[in-house]
C-alpha cells in the first residue's frame, strides 16, 4: 500500500512538473504574448547571423583565404559569388514572394544603388537614429498604403575589410570614408499590425 | 386585315428577341464570342484573341485572374531574362507610394489589351515617360550623363528596357566597350544536330538501327511497291531517329506493349504521328514551339467555344466545344506568301524535306504516282529548317533581303564547304538560336530555342544569344537600333548611333580621375 501511495505521489509530482514545463515552454509561443518588437529582434538575429556566416564562411574564406573565386555584384557574368548584401536582398525578395506577413530590407543613408535609400519618413528617422546611437535599435509605427506597420531598424555595421573597401571605392558611393565598425546602413523589418 | 405596321413591328420584335437571345446564350454558354471583341489585340496576342479563356479565366473584370494568366505564359521568360523590375521587388510595403502612382505588380497597368489606339511597341499602353515616377532623381544622381534627358527616351533610345537589361547594364557595356565590329573568330554554335544528340545520350552515326530491325507491322507496307518500302526504310535509317535508336513504333505506336510472340497488343498504328508524339521526346523544343507564334494556338485549353451549353443545344450543333485551330500563315499580321496559305503549322512544317518539297504536311507516304518513289517524309534533317522552311512562308522585306545578304552569303559558303561549320548565319541562327536552358530535372542543357519570338521582344535580347558570337557590342547595339538596316537584313553598316557605351566610358574615366 505504501509503495502504491509513493508511486502515486511520484506520478502526480511528475505530471505537475511536466505540465508546468509544458506551460513554460509554450508560453512564448502564445501569439498574445508576442510583442512585434520581440519578433523583429528574433528575425533580425537570424538574418544577421546568416549574413555574417555567409560573409565569413563563404566569401571571406573562398575569396580572401583560399583565393579560388571572387565575389562580385555581377556574379552571374563574372562567374563569381554574390555579395553578402545581394544574398540578403535575394532572401528578402524570396520572402516577399511567399508572404506579406513581414518584410525586410537593407537600406542606407549613403546607398550605392539609389533605390536603396530610405523612402518613408520613419526609415529616414530610424537610419539616422541607429547611425547616431551606436548599439541601439529603433522601433516605430507607420502607415503605408493605408495599412499600419510596426517597423524596426537595426544597425548594419562594417564587419569585414572588403565591406569598407568596396563601399569606399565604388564609383557610385556618396561616402568614401567608412571604417571597420562604422554603421553603413540599416536592416529594416516590418509587420502589418492592423 | 393585318396592318403593315403590325407586320413590321412583329418582325422587329421577333428579330430583336432572336438576336438578343442568341447573343445572351453565347455569353451564358461561353460560345464563340468573336462578335464581342472590344478592340483589336496586340501583335503578341492576336492569334489567341478568340480564346477568351486564355486571359479571362474568371470573368472579364477579375484583374488577379488576368494577372495569373499573364504569369502562366510570361513568368518563366521574365525569370530567365533576369527581370529588372520583378514583382517581388515591389511587394515590400515601402513601395506603397510608388505603387499608388503606378501599380507595376499588375502587367495590365502597362500592357492593356484591346486598346490599339494606345498600343506602342512591346505592347506598351502607358505614356513613354513612366520611368519618371520612380527615377525622377536620375539627373541629380548621374549628372555627367543623365541631366536634362527626356524621360520619354529612357526605353526608346536603345539604352534601357523595363524588363530585360542583360546586355544593356553598365558593367556589361563597360566590359565590351572596346570590341571591334567583327570579332576575330566569328562563329555561332554549330548547325549540326549530332553533337547535340550525343549530348542527350543518343547513338553515334555508326550505331544506327539496321533496316532489318525496323519494327513496323508487315501490313503497313502491303500497299507499297518494293522501291517505296525500301525508300522509306532507307530514309528512316539515315535519319537522326534511327541513328538514335528510335524505331518505327517509337513514333507510330508510342507506348507499344508486345505479347511474348512479339505482336503488338496496343496501341494501334498511327499513320500520321502528330506534335504530341514528337513532344514525348522533344520536350523543350515543344515547350518553345507552344510559347512562340508558330505554336501558341496549340496550347492546351485554348477554347473558342467552351461547350457549356445543355446537351440538347449541342445536339443541334450549337455552342459545341471548339478549340483554336493550329496557326496558318494567312492568319499572321506580318506578310506571308500566298502559296503558303492553308498550311497548318506543326513540327513537320519545318522538319522533313518531303513536306517542304510537296507543300503537303503530315503525309506519311507521299508517293509519286508515276515513279512510285516517296517524297521523303522520314527525313527529318534539320538543315531545311535553317532557311528553306522560313522563306517558304515568310514574305517580309527582312526575309526577302536575307537572300543575297552578307549573312546569307556566309551560309552559302558554309554549305559548299568553303567555310567551316558555324560560319554561316541563317534565319534560325538569329531567331532560333542554340541556348542553354534548365530542364525539369534542373540540368543545364543546350537546345535549339523553338520560340522564334523569344529574342525579338525587344531585339536587344539578341545581343547575348546571337550577335555577340561574331560582332562587338557597340556595333551590335547600333545595328539593332537601325530599323532601316534591320529591314534590309543588315546589308551595310549602321547609320544609327546609341550613346550608352560612350556615356559609360565617360562616367568611368571621370570616376577614375576622382580616385
Amino acid at each position: 500500500m505504501f509503495i502504491f501511495r509513493e508511486k502515486l505521489r511520484a506520478l502526480t509530482l511528475a505530471t505537475a512538473l511536466g505540465a508546468g514545463c509544458l506551460m513554460t515552454t509554450n508560453a512564448p509561443l502564445n501569439a498574445k504574448t508576442f510583442e512585434p518588437q520581440a519578433v523583429a529582434d528574433m528575425l533580425h538575429l537570424v538574418l544577421s547571423s546568416d549574413r555574417t556566416i555567409y560573409t565569413k564562411k563563404v566569401v571571406k574564406r573562398l575569396v580572401n583565404k583560399h583565393k579560388v573565386i571572387k565575389a562580385s555584384e555581377f556574379y552571374e557574368d563574372e562567374k563569381a559569388l554574390p555579395l553578402p548584401a545581394q544574398m540578403f536582398r535575394f532572401g528578402a525578395e524570396a520572402v516577399a514572394d511567399k508572404t506579406d506577413s513581414f518584410s525586410y530590407s537593407l537600406l542606407s543613408l549613403w546607398p550605392i544603388n539609389k533605390q536603396n535609400k530610405p523612402t518613408t519618413e520613419l526609415e529616414t528617422k530610424g537610419l539616422k537614429y541607429i547611425a547616431e546611437n551606436k548599439g541601439k535599435n529603433f522601433y516605430g509605427e507607420e502607415t503605408l498604403g493605408g495599412k499600419k506597420y510596426f517597423t524596426a531598424v537595426y544597425a548594419d555595421t562594417a564587419v569585414a575589410s572588403p565591406c569598407v573597401g568596396c563601399h569606399n571605392n565604388h564609383k557610385d558611393t556618396p561616402k568614401k570614408d567608412f571604417k571597420l565598425g562604422d554603421v553603413m546602413g540599416g536592416v529594416v523589418i516590418r509587420f502589418p499590425i492592423d | 386585315m393585318i396592318s403593315k405596321n403590325f407586320i413590321f413591328w412583329s418582325i422587329w420584335i421577333v428579330s430583336t428577341l432572336a438576336i438578343g437571345g442568341y447573343l445572351s446564350a453565347v455569353m451564358v454558354f461561353k460560345g464563340d464570342r468573336s462578335h464581342f471583341l472590344i478592340g483589336e489585340t496586340t501583335v503578341g496576342h492576336h492569334q489567341i484573341e478568340l480564346a477568351c479563356n486564355a486571359c479571362h479565366s474568371k470573368g472579364f473584370s477579375d484583374v488577379s485572374s488576368i494577372q495569373k494568366s499573364c504569369e502562366n505564359c510570361h513568368a518563366a521568360e521574365l525569370k530567365i531574362s533576369d527581370d529588372s523590375h520583378p514583382l517581388k521587388k515591389f511587394r515590400d510595403p515601402r513601395n506603397a507610394d510608388r505603387l499608388a502612382k503606378l501599380d507595376v505588380t499588375k502587367c495590365v497597368t502597362c500592357h492593356t489589351e484591346h486598346r490599339p489606339e494606345l498600343t506602342q511597341p512591346m505592347g506598351l499602353t502607358m505614356p513613354k515617360d513612366y520611368c519618371f515616377l520612380c527615377h525622377q532623381d536620375i539627373g541629380k544622381d548621374r549628372p555627367e550623363t543623365h541631366q536634362n534627358l527626356e524621360f520619354t527616351s529612357c526605353a526608346s533610345a536603345g539604352c534601357h528596357n523595363y524588363h530585360d537589361n542583360r546586355a544593356l547594364y553598365e558593367r556589361f557595356l563597360e566590359r565590351h566597350a572596346t570590341e571591334p565590329d567583327m570579332k576575330p573568330n566569328p562563329f555561332v554554335l554549330n548547325h549540326d544536330a549530332e553533337p547535340l544528340a550525343e549530348e542527350y545520350g543518343g547513338l553515334k552515326r555508326g550505331d544506327a538501327l539496321s533496316m532489318a530491325a525496323a519494327d513496323a507491322p508487315g501490313s503497313i507496307f502491303s500497299n507499297m511497291s518494293g522501291d517505296a518500302k525500301e525508300a522509306v526504310l532507307t530514309e528512316w535509317r539515315q535519319d537522326a531517329h534511327a541513328r538514335n535508336g528510335v524505331n518505327c513504333s517509337g513514333c507510330h505506336q508510342p507506348g507499344k506493349v508486345e505479347r511474348a510472340d512479339g505482336a503488338a497488343i496496343k496501341p494501334s498504328w498511327i499513320d500520321k504521328p502528330g506534335r504530341a508524339v514528337c513532344a514525348s521526346c522533344h520536350v523543350q523544343e515543344n515547350k518553345g514551339f507552344l510559347a512562340g507564334k508558330h505554336g501558341m494556338r496549340q496550347q492546351e485549353g485554348l477554347l473558342v467555344s467552351e461547350g457549356k451549353a445543355p446537351a440538347f443545344l449541342k445536339s443541334l450543333g450549337l455552342f459545341k466545344k471548339q478549340e483554336l485551330t493550329p496557326m496558318r500563315p494567312e492568319l499572321a499580321r506580318s506578310p506571308m506568301k500566298t502559296n503558303a496559305h492553308g498550311r497548318e503549322l506543326s513540327c513537320t512544317s519545318c522538319h522533313g524535306r518531303g513536306a517542304l518539297a510537296s507543300g503537303k504536311v503530315g503525309d506519311t507516304v507521299n508517293r509519286n504516282s508515276q515513279t512510285g518513289k516517296v517524297a521523303g517524309l522520314h527525313n527529318f534533317d534539320v538543315q531545311p529548317a535553317n532557311v528553306q522552311a522560313c522563306v517558304s512562308c515568310h514574305d517580309s522585306e527582312h526575309t526577302k533581303t536575307y537572300l543575297g545578304s552578307p549573312h546569307h552569303e556566309l551560309w552559302v559558303k558554309e554549305l559548299k564547304g568553303e567555310l567551316p561549320k558555324g560560319s554561316g548565319v541563317t534565319c534560325a541562327t538569329c531567331h532560333m538560336p542554340r541556348v542553354t536552358v534548365e530542364d525539369e530535372y534542373e540540368n543545364f542543357i543546350t537546345i535549339v530555342a523553338h520560340n522564334q519570338n523569344d529574342n525579338l521582344r525587344p531585339n536587344e535580347k539578341m545581343i547575348r544569344s546571337v550577335c555577340s558570337s561574331c560582332h562587338g557590342l557597340r556595333f551590335t547595339i547600333d545595328a539593332l537600333a537601325d530599323e532601316k538596316l534591320v529591314r534590309k537584313n543588315f546589308r551595310g553598316k549602321p547609320q544609327t548611333h546609341i550613346e550608352s557605351i560612350d556615356w559609360v566610358l565617360r562616367r568611368s574615366s571621370k570616376k577614375g580621375d576622382e580616385k
